[in-house]
């Protein structure tokens, strides 16, 4: 029978006051996992009133203002309080030092300050639902932003602050990637989902302050009308895209390389196989940070920017699926000859494989000049994205938190069950946006309160396919939660993995190792050596009654 | 293991790191990529300025000759003096001359309350003028349109930078009270260095806004 360390991160030492004032990075990370949980709830449920006032044509229940400030809270909780910060400070935050061997990140006080500054942000967010929430959408564009009655300002200031946050957790894990690393573990022996990290961090400590200054700028011009963005005081509000875009399309990439991390990951363990070219996923990930500073002007197609700015972006936005497609490719390749386990993160992995790609490639497409004008604002637009960030991101994120969760919790969840509710995930998402994308070019613009009796069975269904996935999600939480408690335990190293989070115990010592690990081999190093695991038993088992 | 680290274990170094060395690289390391957070957030500004200039050069020429250029140029020489001066409290504490650290901090927050002091000198005079950003402009002998652009551009990067500077003497205060106290010597100095390298950031960035705003054509 395993048993569960006596001591370790989650009852040493005890009371709410050593969690609010804790430096360890494993606690931080819980505290910050319970945050976008709860954040994902609330953009959930704002998701599903969205879909079931969109369930018929016309008024169904909420007023067209409503509507609006509905879908900004949607977008922004989704993005500035749910997707950025989940892979990175929440399973970033506590996998990391764990696969490096390290004892904490480079600066704990400053991870700490992250998670406060993300719940003032937080706050700046609940208090603008009372004050009368933006109505702006999440990319707070001016004009229209400077005029609105709706509390701009509270939700800007929640912005800015949760920038900093962002900041502080990239700040320290360059530094922790550089300069905590166990001896022997040289830059080509981390885990690719360090390599994720690290370059979501670069991207987050250059894009970020960019997104702060624009935000004081649309502040002040509110209070002051600086006529910087307004164009009655002289102002230009295509700079302000310019502006935001330079930060928000970074962000995108902030959003998905730390998902591609945890796939590469999660391919590889499960499927009990080297993957297949390591340097390639290393460099591309660090490729995509490159070229996610170079092509934020393709959001602005029909927003006046000059033809030839337009072209140039066009062809650069290509660039992005180069890269994009090298990762993918390895994946695949890794799968081939693996012993494939089709365990509960595996299968995430494998409905990351086909959402994303769906979504990468009606990426491209949108980024063609002249089919983007088309397209430009229609739900292809949303469903793109959708796929990008929920196929990719959240699916990545949810394949992450069944891989570390008996990690970080000592105890398994019922895998029959999380199978099944990976299905209904992957099948609800599907519902709810693949027809998105035939409604989007067909000419149903996004953001719309109302729309044509045309388009009424695909919005039906995408209502129905969001429900499904709501469903998903309840039972999710539930056995997730009932595993904390109920859950039989996991033992160390449940998937055999050959990073060293899984040499340390589950859940894992206060100070994360006993002693310093030493790194003796790579951590996808399946041609040598084939670890020890609950499901390598099954395996042998099985083999042997064949 | 545990016995060899309890050891060697100075005061002033974290459970976390391994050695003394490690930590005030990666403190410093942390401070660098600080310091380009910082460079980016004023990038912005940079930015609108420069496409401001270009769309209405004839504006910032006229509006510019409103700046007094001795006050501009006597808080450069402040700062650039400023810079000298914390560059010896570093060299002072790496020789062990914690009295001298805590004269050469004091002269440095010093320079930095002058500069503030003349900046409040500039700014009143400006708002006594109506020289304003943004809707708040009412001045009426600058020739060309929006005028105002100018001064809200003004008033962004230098209020800005001005918080900087309150920042640094609040920074350079801490570490000058820490050194008072006998919390650094030449084994552990790193939080000077830090303040340091933050005070050069500031210095550096006025270096930059004085030519931009002050002496235009």
């Amino acid at each position: 029978m395993i048993a569960i360390p006596e001591k370790n991160f989650l009852n040493e030492p005890r009371g709410l006051k050593s969690w609010l004032v804790t430096y360890d990075h494993k606690r931080i990370g819980l505290m910050y996992f319970f945050g976008i949980m709860f954040f994902f709830m609330l953009g959930g449920i704002f998701a599903m009133l969205l879909r079931l006032e969109l369930f018929n044509p016309g008024k169904d229940f909420i007023e067209a203002d409503t509507y609006n400030q509905f879908f900004t809270l949607h977008g922004a909780i989704m993005i500035f309080l749910f997707i950025i910060p989940s892979i990175p400070a929440a399973l970033g935050n506590i996998i990391l030092p764990l696969q490096l061997g390290a004892k904490d990140v480079a600066f704990p006080k400053l991870n700490l300050a992250s998670w406060y500054l993300y719940v003032i942000g937080a706050m700046f967010f609940i208090a603008s639902l009372v004050a009368g929430a933006a109505d702006t959408g999440w990319t707070f564009y001016t004009p229209y932003s400077i005029q609105t009655s709706t509390a701009v300002i509270m939700t800007g200031t929640g912005v800015f602050i949760l920038g900093f946050s962002s900041i502080f957790t990239g700040l320290n894990f360059i530094v922790t990637i550089h300069k905590l690393r166990a001896p022997g573990l040289t830059w080509f022996k981390l885990p690719l989902f360090v390599w994720g990290l690290y370059a979501t961090a670069i991207i987050q400590v250059l894009a970020t302050p960019v997104i702060g200054i624009t935000l004081v700028l649309l502040i002040l011009e509110r209070v002051a009308g600086i006529g910087i963005f307004d164009p009655a005081l002289g102002g230009d509000p295509v700079l302000f895209q310019h502006f935001f875009w330079f930060y928000s399309h970074p962000a995108v990439y902030i959003m998905i390389l730390p998902g591609m991390g945890i796939i590469s990951e999660l391919i590889s363990v499960h499927a009990t196989r080297k993957i297949f070219g390591y340097k390639p996923i290393a460099y591309s990930s660090l490729g995509i940070a490159l070229i996610s500073f170079l092509v934020w002007g393709h959001h602005m197609f029909t927003s006046g920017q000059s033809v030839f700015a337009a072209m140039v972006f066009s062809f650069l936005t290509f660039f992005v699926g180069i890269p994009s497609g090298i990762k993918v490719f390895n994946w695949v390749a890794t799968l081939y000859k693996g012993s494939i386990r089709f365990t509960t993160p595996m299968l995430y992995a494998l409905s990351f494989l086909i959402l994303f790609s769906i979504g990468g490639f009606t990426g491209i497409v949108l980024g063609t000049l002249s089919i983007d004008v088309h397209l430009h604002d229609t739900y292809f637009v949303v469903a793109h994205f959708h796929y990008v960030m929920m196929g990719g991101t959240v699916i990545a994120l949810l394949g992450g938190i069944h891989h570390w969760w008996p990690k970080i919790w000592g105890r398994m969840y019922n895998e029959t069950i999380a199978k099944i509710t990976c299905g209904i995930i992957f099948v609800g998402f599907n519902i709810t946006f693949f027809n998105q994308f035939i409604i989007g070019a067909k000419g149903m613009p996004r953001r719309y309160y109302d729309y044509s009796e045309a388009f009424h069975f695909n919005h039906a269904f995408s209502s129905i396919g969001a429900w499904l996935l709501g469903l998903g999600f309840v039972i999710m939480a539930i056995y997730l939660v009932h595993s904390i408690f109920k859950g039989k335990p996991a033992g160390d190293n449940p998937w055999g993995g050959l990073s060293l989070e899984w040499e340390t115990t589950s859940p894992p010592d206060p100070h994360n190792f006993h002693s310093i690990p030493v790194v003796e081999h790579g951590p996808y190093d399946y041609d040598k050596i084939i670890p020890k695991s609950a499901y390598q038993d099954e395996l042998e088992k099985a083999k042997a009654t064949a | 293991m545990e016995q060899t680290h309890a050891a060697d274990h100075p005061k002033f170094l974290q459970h976390h790191f391994v050695n003394a060395e490690q930590q005030s690289e990666a403190s410093k390391f942390g401070l660098w990529i600080f310091l380009l957070t910082e460079i980016l957030l004023f990038g912005g500004l940079f930015c609108a300025y420069a496409i401001y200039r270009a769309w209405h050069p004839d504006v910032f020429y006229n509006a510019h000759r409103y700046l007094d250029v001795t006050m501009g140029a006597t808080n450069t020489a402040v700062l650039i003096f400023s810079s000298l001066t914390v560059a010896l409290s570093i060299r002072s504490i790496q020789l062990d001359k914690p009295k001298q650290t805590v004269i050469y901090l004091a002269i440095t927050i010093l320079c930095a309350a002058t500069f503030m002091v003349i900046k409040y000198f500039e700014y009143s005079h400006k708002f006594h003028l109506g020289l304003l950003p943004g809707k708040f402009y009412t001045f009426q002998g600058i020739e060309g349109s929006n005028p105002h652009v100018f001064f809200s551009i003004y008033f962004m990067m230098t209020g800005l930078h001005g918080l900087h500077v309150l920042g640094g003497m609040f920074f350079l205060g801490w570490v000058m009270y820490k050194t008072i106290k006998g919390a650094y010597s030449s084994a552990y100095y790193t939080p000077v260095e830090l303040g340091g390298l933050y005070w050069h950031l500031v210095d550096l960035i006025w270096i930059y806004l004085f030519p931009l705003l002050y002496l235009i054509g």
